[in-house]
């Protein structure tokens, strides 16, 4: 190679370079019309549908960003750059409140949860009989100290009397969606999920566990104090408390409004 | 509190025990293959041992899970015990931990393996001695510098695995919550003060194993040279 052609090349490299850093400051003029959204993993599946019809109604672009509840709250309490979080409970939100990452006043109630005891295998979940005759090897759960349906499980085994009995056979799984996967992948026999989880999915067999078995598992929305001054962050809460996403929220197997 | 953190240390540092011992057992022959034979498609083998430094835990985690589940051998493994699955017991950590260490003790010990040669066992082939004693009075102790640090890298790596167990382990207490997990949780649940624990002597350990491993090898190379 020539001294003239690697000078040119080194040339049009610098170029290259310098084009995009000149295309940044657009980029980042486009990110104020847009949201991130921190997510609780059961809400996974209800959460792409509202995004895809949020966009499509408005225009706007919307980050979604999935965790368990306890996981997220600690990312935001360390600073993460997200606008609103949808909680799987009504604590974390408090608590993100009171601690100051999050504006006073935006907190609701966008779902509540419904606990739904499943297997994979049809036939195996009779009703609240399989967890008191406790013929398996493995109940999984959310684990009950981060995640909200973990907490509801503890309750519901306790209500039912047979905590005791069955807590050597508890596996835990870091949020609901990994307890999902435990029981689907035949690892658990059976797990407590949410029903928005198997809704839709036609194998398994599956007991609704009765919502005065544990407390209510309300699931709670807040402004961050990071989207304070978004606009998109705000209609995206509005549009989630508006009859279109409600809709959508309850085809998830979710009940809206508050309990 | 001294309890909740102390179990899963205790269980990190068997698992990590188990598998160092269990993989040095499968490793050697492995990495002295590796160093010997001639195969055209021994790089290849070598290669497949080579993926765990690659993929992501969460690869491992997942086919690890299915293969150790009610479907794959583990689930017919564990219906010996009258369980559906391997995951969430401490065999199928240890399975799931060799998997995941497994190039941590086959490189050093096919490097060092290269680097005995060919030359000393010859003689001792001279010498009368057959293959099986050669391997054993010649090259294992040439080889020492290569089982230090297989031996080294293989339990600090078992020590500091974090996401196959969290895929496979389900967060056990005593049987599967490793210190890995056992600091997430408490991140999680925001016990700042025994994550700090954990995390803080997490850092002290590896600096230590790190030094140790240099160490080593400085007064290897002085004892040779």
């Amino acid at each position: 190679m020539s001294v003239e052609s690697g000078r040119s090349a080194l040339r049009s490299v610098l170029l290259t370079v310098f084009g995009a850093l000149a295309l940044l400051p657009s980029a980042a003029a486009a990110n104020a019309q847009s949201a991130v959204v921190a997510v609780s993993a059961n809400f996974t599946d209800t959460a792409k549908e509202l995004w895809a019809l949020f966009e499509k109604e408005t225009g706007h672009r919307v980050v979604l960003s999935f965790g368990s509840t306890g996981q997220l709250y600690a990312q935001i309490s360390q600073g993460a750059p997200y606008d609103v979080f949808l909680a799987a409970d009504d604590e974390r939100t408090k608590t993100a409140i009171e601690a100051g990452f999050a504006v006073e006043g935006t907190e609701f109630t966008y779902a509540t949860g419904r606990l739904v005891l499943y297997s994979s295998d049809p036939g195996f979940v009779t009703g609240e009989d399989t967890l008191r005759k406790g013929e398996f090897q493995r109940l999984a759960i959310a684990n009950p100290t981060a995640a909200p349906y973990g907490a509801a499980a503890i309750e519901t085994l306790k209500a039912l009397g047979v905590y005791e009995a069955l807590a050597p056979k508890i596996v835990q799984g870091v949020s609901i969606t990994q307890v999902y996967q435990f029981v689907d992948t035949g690892n658990a026999e059976v797990g407590f999920v949410a029903l928005s989880q198997i809704n839709g999915r036609e194998k398994g067999s599956s007991w609704l566990v009765p919502q005065n078995l544990h407390a209510p598992i309300a699931q709670n929305a807040v402004l961050l104090k990071h989207g304070e001054k978004n606009p998109v962050a705000r209609e995206f809460l509005s549009f989630l408390r508006g009859e279109k996403a409600r809709a959508v929220i309850e085809k998830f197997g979710y009940a809206t409004g508050t309990p | 509190m001294v309890e909740s953190i102390w179990s899963p240390v205790r269980l990190t540092l068997e698992l990590a025990f188990v598998t160092t011992l269990l993989l040095l057992v499968v490793g050697t022959p492995i990495a002295w293959w590796l160093s010997r034979s001639r195969a055209p498609w021994k790089e290849a083998v070598a290669s497949v041992v080579a993926l765990p430094l690659v993929l992501p835990p969460t690869v491992l985690g997942f086919y690890l899970l299915i293969l150790l589940g009610p479907n794959g051998p583990g689930g017919w493994i564990a219906g010996g015990f009258g369980l559906p699955s391997l995951a969430f017991t401490f065999p199928g950590l240890v399975i799931g931990s060799m998997v995941y260490s497994l190039p941590f003790m086959v490189q050093p010990l096919r490097n060092a393996f290269d680097a005995v040669g060919e030359r000393p066992l010859e003689v001792a082939a001279t010498l009368r001695a057959s293959p099986w004693d050669a391997f054993w009075s010649v090259a294992v102790p040439l080889a020492r510098p290569g089982f230090l640090s297989g031996i080294i890298l293989t339990f600090a790596h078992t020590v500091g695995e974090f996401g196959v167990v969290l895929m496979i382990g389900g967060n056990i207490p005593g049987e599967t919550k490793v210190l890995s997990v056992a600091l997430f949780d408490y991140v999680e649940t925001l016990q700042w003060r025994e994550a700090h624990i954990i995390a803080g002597g997490m850092v002290v350990f590896s600096f230590a194993v790190i030094l140790a491993m240099s160490l080593i090898e400085r007064r290897m190379s002085r004892a040779r040279g």
